[in-house]
């Protein structure tokens, strides 16, 4: 059964990857912008969400706010960093957005202090469910629940809604759907606002998991997720879905076999190597490469 | 001098060899590495198993221009297979799989890394003035690359390696070129770190570091070798000249990177040239 709560694992790190990593594909896709700031929106999240839990002495209310504030901060870094670069090479916001990570971290350790935050009344961390010898930990649960239901409303939201179709159509086609009468600004907003929300629960629901958040929360993850969105052909969400979701197994499975020469950390980096080598333009993708 | 200052000029002498070099692969032929730390700590790991082994530097500095160039090589030929967003994030993984590959290594001292190696029989003073010879010699090197053919084949390699091919630039073997040339260098200047801390772990060449590096190629202006120089030691003066703000070293770094980005996206070499353009004028 060992292998079984290994694969529940996996999965369950490959969903809270994916929603951390579908709001970077995105601004990929639409801006062609390494968003890697994007890792400080998932560490903000992650700390207004234990803050106002405990502050307010409810989980839900909590994941609340950090939803709602969140995208402003995102929309925010689009407004004050990205819009003013977007005329130089690509290379250029890349570099300011990693300057505006290393600074958020930072800032996340002087205010909030070296030791991290741990929740104070989070009755889901001690929660297992024990099914024929399979463990699984109720953050677990939540954590891929909250991803089916994300994915799923996600994808509801840009095949059923109008906004959602000029979403995607400025995605794919900016010029046309300008023309078609789609405001493209006002779809980038909600590109950073979606996925700063996104990235926000994706935060929150780690700090729910590790019942702790510190300054580091969102460091190694957020390479990660620049791997998984490369792996997954950047700017393409089903891509980066099952990158995500590959990444959370082959971790799962690999820190028993090559844990013991290369650190847990490193593996998403040497798949992600091996991967470009062979394929430069991804799992699925064939448009940016 | 004090034992402080020398030990203050050294790292500015290593940190210039850094950024120069880095400013070859990123500045000249446009290929971003966010992964120069990994060649540098490559540098620094195979001239302490050599000094350890055989308490020879130069045998040591050699070791550690071949292993920074080598992995510098395997690196460039990723560049070939993936362009510029692409191969950022590939370097940032070299970065990372380094790190936790070296982690996990008895040979090289793990987490524990390698301590002891061997003095070079220098001094401090010896040291600093070696450092320095070298990184003068990095800093000659660049600026003749940069005014001589190669150099304009990189440049054109990193504006447009279409147009670059159209002129019968082999832009394959040039960006390989540039990483082989300013990876040895990182090589180096690894070789030259353990000299002087005579101790080295793998957290010393993380990511962080690399992201410096940049720092210190972008707030100089990327692309100008001097204004590199300049930047390279501003930023390794600056947590020391002012104090308390080395407990904030990362806050100042990043905010430094987004506000001369932000206001001056060529770096302090552009706003030179901005200046001495207004008073040529004026």
């Amino acid at each position: 059964m060992y292998y079984v709560d290994l694969a529940v694992t996996g999965i369950s790190f490959g969903c809270m990857y994916a929603m951390m990593a579908v709001g970077l594909t995105l601004v990929y896709g639409l801006l062609r912008i390494l968003h890697v700031a994007h890792a400080a929106v998932f560490a903000l999240g992650a700390y207004i969400t234990v803050l106002a839990a405990n502050a307010i002495g409810s989980l839900a209310l909590g994941f609340l706010a950090s939803v709602v504030v969140t995208p402003i901060f995102g929309m925010a870094i689009y407004r004050l960093l990205y819009e003013p670069l977007l005329k130089y090479r690509p290379d250029v916001p890349m570099i300011a957005s990693v300057g505006l990570l290393v600074l958020m971290q930072d800032a996340f350790r002087i205010v909030f202090g070296e030791q991290g935050i741990t929740f104070r009344h989070n009755p889901l961390s001690f929660t297992t469910f024990n099914v024929s010898g399979i463990t699984v930990s109720a953050v677990q649960i939540a954590i891929i629940v909250a991803a089916a239901v994300v994915f799923a409303g996600l994808h509801v939201f840009t095949t059923r809604t109008r906004i959602g179709i000029g979403w995607r159509a400025t995605v794919s086609r900016p010029q046309i759907a300008a023309s078609f009468g789609i405001d493209p600004i006002k779809v980038r907003y909600l590109n950073f606002a979606i996925g700063s929300a996104l990235a926000a629960l994706a935060g929150g629901l780690v700090g729910l998991l590790n019942n702790f958040v510190d300054p580091g929360i969102g460091f190694v993850v957020s390479y990660k997720a620049l791997a998984i969105i490369v792996l997954g052909g950047l700017g393409s969400v089903r891509g980066t879905l099952v990158a995500s979701l590959v990444l959370g197994l082959v971790e799962a499975y690999g820190t028993i076999f090559i844990g013991a020469w290369l650190d847990r950390d490193a593996i998403a980096f040497l798949a992600l190597i091996v991967m470009l080598m062979i394929r430069p333009q991804g799992f699925t993708g064939a448009r940016t490469a | 001098m004090s034992a402080y200052q020398i030990s203050i000029v050294s790292i500015i002498g290593i940190n210039v060899i850094l950024a120069v070099s880095l400013n070859m692969i990123s500045g000249f032929c446009g290929q971003i590495s966010l992964g120069h730390a990994a060649f540098f700590g490559a540098g620094a790991y195979a001239a302490a198993v050599v000094m350890v082994g055989t308490a020879s530097v130069p045998l040591a500095i050699v070791a550690a221009l071949v292993a920074g160039s080598l992995l510098g090589i395997v690196v460039g030929f990723a560049s070939l297979r993936v362009r510029t967003d692409f191969l950022a994030v590939t370097t940032i993984g070299v970065n990372f799989l380094f790190i936790g590959f070296v982690r996990k290594q008895a040979w090289l001292g793990g987490e524990m890394g390698i301590s002891g190696i061997p003095a070079t029989g220098l001094g401090a003073a010896g040291n600093m003035i070696m450092i320095l010879l070298f990184a003068a010699a990095t800093i000659a090197l660049s600026l003749y690359i940069s005014r001589s053919w190669m150099g304009f084949a990189f440049r054109a390699v990193g504006e447009d390696e279409g147009a670059a091919a159209t002129i019968g630039i082999n832009a394959a073997a040039y960006k390989l070129a540039a990483f082989g040339i300013g990876t040895a260098l990182a090589g180096l200047a690894g070789g030259l770190y353990a000299f002087f801390t005579q101790f080295i772990t793998a957290d010393a060449f993380d990511f962080i570091l690399s992201v410096t590096l940049m720092a210190m190629v972008v707030i100089g202006g990327i692309g100008s070798t001097w204004g590199v120089v300049v930047g390279a030691a501003a930023l390794t003066l600056l947590p020391e000249a002012i104090r308390f703000v080395n407990d904030y070293r990362l806050l100042v770094y990043g905010g430094l990177l987004v506000l001369v980005i932000r206001l001056v996206p060529g770096g302090l070499a552009a706003l030179a040239q901005n200046v001495l353009l207004r008073v040529r004028r004026s």
